[in-house]
């Protein structure tokens, strides 16, 4: 019996931001889903033509960035994943009072422009900079031996620039999990490991299921990495997207390829959270 | 959720079991943290250092000897600074306002089950999935169909539209499964509604209230493709560093760098201290 | 416990059957009617969003009677392009409002063409003031498209006599905007291939060189559909301005050919990986070598004109349409074309200026130059045929190939997935 304002409670909650939301994305998005089915060219107009040959047109054309994107994105998502795991249990469970400091020290190199970062990571990752350099002079490394421009390079770009996006869902689920449990189950004779993996792991799985949600997308969407540190087989479906934007100016292709990589991420976030067992694909239950 | 458990009487009095494993374990994962961190601000070490750099011409990778003098001529160049100040108001009022409706957001889908929320949860999920391109795109031509001017305000408004997902989804993450007996509690003891709010829900999820805060002003601050259309004769920070780019980057921009990262450094430093002196628990 | 007490356990299938939620009538009508609206809703707003469409073309004559000067100018313009000087503004535009009494409202707002077309271009087909007076645009693609669809205002050529008197040659009737009808150059560029000596030993004067095995793996090439296909076509033998698309085709097979070679297809900053010796050669801007050169004492890149032909690009100042100012912004345009701001913007910028008479008033700044750092750097800018280049050189130079929108289609289509592998 909850009173009729009970009921309520939720849509008021949601409504400042679902109402942002709707008129800040959900509308352009529509533009965006009509602009994707028109033909033409920004001097001679576009004109709605219901045009669905795009859609396969640019998926045939961009099939290698496609799926290069996503395997990046792949390498970069659990690398994270590995990464940021123990730093945000160890700030979680041993931060005490300052954990918020830890946390804001991890996310303050992202404070800093992206390209002031990404020139930096140039210079350090020239060919004869401060660290090759000396490996090469030890004749660790071949003379040749660089990283830029290379896939390794564009990986390490998109984990250094992702960090932050694994690291605080992370930290934040595994945060509210009551120590207490993890005692308890050392009382019942539970290993270090076994309690982590029957209490600790399973309670923070919402937090590796944000995680990974919002890190993946991104990833596989970025361009700049490709752009700065990337050679002549790293092209990502972002670099694609934004050339068919705003060199082309063929905003149908853009638009279009744009919704195939959302569709494909989405179905693909749906597989997942059904994968991790959740009830509703739509909620991410504990 | 009770967690009465019968230990066994010899084991109840032992209270510290394999003390040695305990001590190496403490040991390890605070290190890895500390390597992390440090690997984190490497490029930053390098920008830092760069900004000292005696370079003579326009480009600034080689170095060529110490010097205070950008220090000095900080705000030398009048499109910087104006940019700089652009990109700091945005990002702390884009943070403030999608703290707000992000938090009430994820409260929202993270607790309840109303009707509408599928479509809630699929809309935050499409717009995470968005590339920035079409996000900054699709936005413009809303602006332009509906005659908004493109500005300081339309900026505003793109930022707060990315970063409100993301508030949501980690507000969310930490509100799923959280203990409401508190909350009845306090019900129960005649707090109203919005008192339990301030007083029990808030503190309850501040971490993640907090880390949306700091993701958003993170993204905000340094955000280029969705600004870059809808800025119209606005600059920001890293628009004007990319632009830059092109010709030359003035050692100024690696000296404003510096003094964001200090700042936060200081920040953090400031809070450490505080938190010395209150009482918190971490539960 | 055992089964016979609560009777036979289910097995996992059927309890996954049980309590899994399964596609009802109600989730099939739901997502259908999702569907159904957002097709409808998009059709609907077909007939809004933001369309293409050429303008009127403006008459010259016409569009300029009864103009009056306002006193002010919005001048939109790339960073790092106007002079700066100490903890003043820009002295150039503190004199030119002191000669003129205009105020010039000065934003350095374009960052690359893709985005500022891009910016722009909605805006000028919906009928709306891009708000500025005066945008630089490079000659290229956006250019041609601007051009194209009539978006700028024919400048008025009664009031251009520093042009007039003080253009170059090099400059004055360009291929892609005959007679200077709706553009001035602001700066130009040459791209040519520079290279580092402490790694390359040879003399290199050819287009050639860039697919010299011997550098393999330390080429850098352009990511763009404009230095990048030009020089390729200059490089076979084809005037790059006549080019026809089986040219084209000819021109991007030799530079698929040349891809396991290259290091990197560099969209700007080539010039760090040059300098630092990740790339030992690369085609390159004429004004980035000297920059580098300027700023380093211990660098020494060299420049060369390819004997093929090399390419001159050039930053124009131009009038967007629904302009709010246009004659303050002609008397701006005009007003750099006299030699002494021409000076001052050169000496700050060290790209090619479109006044090579301000070669005497740098020289002559050298002269009255107190600091010996200084005299030594305006007489090195003076000489230098980065900035001042020879006749030889000019002779050498081309423009881009002027592509219209279909045209344009083509081009890309053959060239873009070269860089974009």
């Amino acid at each position: 019996m909850r009173s009729l304002r009970a009921r309520l409670t939720p849509y008021w909650l949601a409504l400042p931001g679902g109402l942002w939301l709707v008129v800040f994305f959900v509308v352009p998005m529509f533009f965006m889903a009509s602009l994707s089915l028109q033909t033409g060219d920004p001097v001679n107009g576009f004109s709605q033509t219901f045009h669905w040959s795009t859609y396969s047109d640019t998926i045939n054309l961009y099939e290698k960035q496609f799926v290069r994107s996503v395997i990046y994105a792949t390498i970069v998502t659990l690398l994270l994943l590995v990464i940021s795991y123990p730093m945000a249990y160890w700030i979680a469970f041993r931060g005490g009072r300052y954990k918020s400091t830890v946390l804001f020290l991890v996310l303050l190199p992202f404070f800093v422009s992206f390209v002031i970062r990404t020139l930096s990571w140039q210079f350090i990752l020239a060919d004869n900079g401060f660290i090759l350099q000396p490996l090469k002079n030890a004749h660790l490394l071949p003379q040749d031996f660089h990283v830029l421009a290379t896939s390794f390079a564009v990986i390490c770009g998109l984990a250094y620039n992702f960090l932050p996006f694994m690291v605080l869902p992370l930290y934040v689920s595994l945060e509210r999990i009551d120590h207490r449990l993890v005692e308890a189950a050392h009382d019942l004779y539970a290993g270090r490991f076994e309690a982590f993996r029957r209490v600790v792991w399973p309670l923070s799985l919402p937090g590796v299921f944000a995680g990974v949600l919002i890190t993946f997308v991104p990833v596989a969407s970025d361009y700049v990495n490709a752009s700065i540190l990337g050679g002549t087989h790293t092209t990502m479906i972002g670099n694609v997207i934004q050339t068919l934007y705003l060199t082309n100016n063929d905003y149908p292709a853009a638009a279009a390829l744009s919704f195939t990589l959302m569709g494909s991420l989405l179905i693909g976030i749906f597989a997942y959270a059904r994968a991790l067992g959740t009830q509703d694909v739509m909620q991410t239950a504990a | 959720m009770t967690t009465a458990v019968l230990t066994p009487p010899s084991e109840a009095i032992a209270p510290k079991r394999r003390p040695r494993r305990r001590a190496w374990g403490r040991r390890v994962l605070p290190v890895y943290t500390a390597l992390v961190i440090g690997y984190l601000c490497l490029p930053i070490f390098v920008m830092i250092l760069f900004g000292f750099n005696d370079t003579k011409g326009k480009f600034n990778f080689t170095w060529q000897g110490f010097t205070l003098t950008w220090y000095r001529n900080l705000f030398a160049i009048d499109g910087l600074t104006e940019a700089l100040k652009n990109s700091l108001t945005i990002a702390v009022l884009a943070t403030v306002l999608a703290v707000m409706f992000g938090t009430t957001l994820g409260l929202a889908i993270g607790r309840y089950r109303f009707r509408g929320k599928g479509a809630v949860d699929l809309v935050l999920f499409a717009q995470i999935a968005t590339p920035e391109i079409v996000l900054g795109a699709s936005l413009l031509s809303l602006f332009i169909s509906t005659g908004v001017p493109r500005g300081y305000i339309t900026i505003l408004v793109a930022h707060v539209m990315f970063c409100i997902p993301f508030v949501a989804v980690t507000v969310q993450a930490r509100v799923v499964g959280l203990d409401r007996s508190l909350e009845e509690a306090a019900f129960d003891l005649g707090a109203t509604p919005i008192v339990t709010f301030r007083k029990v829900t808030l503190p309850l999820i501040m971490p993640a209230v907090m880390a949306g805060a700091l993701l958003s002003f993170a993204l905000s601050i340094d955000d280029f493709v969705t600004t870059t259309f809808n800025s119209g004769q606005t600059t920001t920070f890293p628009l004007w560093v990319y632009g830059a780019s092109r010709i030359g980057v003035p050692p100024q921009v690696n000296v404003m760098g510096t003094l964001i990262f200090v700042v936060g450094v200081g920040l953090a430093v400031a809070t450490a201290l505080g938190n010395r002196r209150t009482l918190r628990s971490s539960t | 416990m055992s089964s016979d007490d609560f009777g036979p356990i289910p097995s996992d299938a059927l309890l996954r059957g049980l309590t899994q939620r399964r596609l009802t009538r109600r989730d099939i009508l739901r997502a259908a009617g999702v569907g159904g609206g957002a097709l409808a809703a998009s059709s609907f707003l077909a007939a809004c969003g933001v369309s293409g469409g050429k303008a009127e073309k403006s008459q010259g004559t016409t569009f300029w009677t009864g103009k009056k000067q306002a006193g002010s100018a919005v001048f939109a313009n790339w960073p790092l392009y106007m002079d700066v000087k100490g903890k003043s503004d820009h002295p150039s535009l503190d004199r030119f409002t002191k000669q003129t009494g205009i105020n010039v409202k000065y934003k350095e707002v374009v960052q690359e063409m893709p985005s500022f077309y891009g910016k722009i271009q909605p805006v000028l087909s919906a009928g709306q003031s891009t708000g500025y007076d005066i945008i630089v645009m490079t000659n290229g693609v956006y250019l041609d498209k601007l051009l194209e669809a009539n978006y700028l205002v024919p400048l008025d050529q009664s009031k251009m006599p520093n042009f007039n008197k003080y253009a170059g040659p090099a400059i004055k009737n360009p291929s892609y905007d005959p007679g200077n009808k709706y553009t001035m150059a602001w700066q130009s560029g040459i791209t040519g291939i520079g290279w580092n000596p402490k790694y390359v030993k040879e003399p290199i004067h050819s287009y050639q060189d860039l697919f010299n095995p011997k550098y393999k793996g330390k080429i850098g090439m352009f990511a763009d559909n404009a230095d990048l296909p030009n020089l390729a076509l200059q490089g076979i033998g084809v005037d790059c301005e006549k080019s026809t698309p089986p040219d084209w085709q000819k021109a991007a097979d030799k530079l698929k050919a040349q891809r396991p070679l290259v290091r990197q297809y560099y969209e700007q900053n080539y010039i760090g990986p040059l300098s630092k010796g990740d790339i030992w050669i690369s085609m390159a801007w004429s004004g980035d070598i000297f920059i580098a050169n300027s700023g380093n004492p211990d660098l020494d890149l060299q420049f060369v004109v390819p004997d093929e032909g090399g390419l001159i690009w050039t930053d124009n100042v131009c009038i967007p349409i629904h302009v709010a100012h246009p004659v303050d912004a002609m008397t701006l345009m005009d007003y750099y074309y006299d030699p002494k701001p021409a000076a001052m913007l050169t000496e700050y910028i060290n790209y090619i200026t479109p006044v090579p008479a301000c070669k005497e008033v740098i020289l002559q700044d050298a002269a009255n130059a107190t600091k010996k750092s200084d005299k030594d750097y305006l007489q090195g800018l003076a000489k230098s045929p980065l900035v001042f280049p020879t006749s030889d050189m000019v002779s050498k130079v081309h423009n881009y190939r002027v592509l219209n929108a279909d045209e344009e289609k083509q081009w890309n289509a053959i060239f873009e997935p070269i860089y974009q592998g």
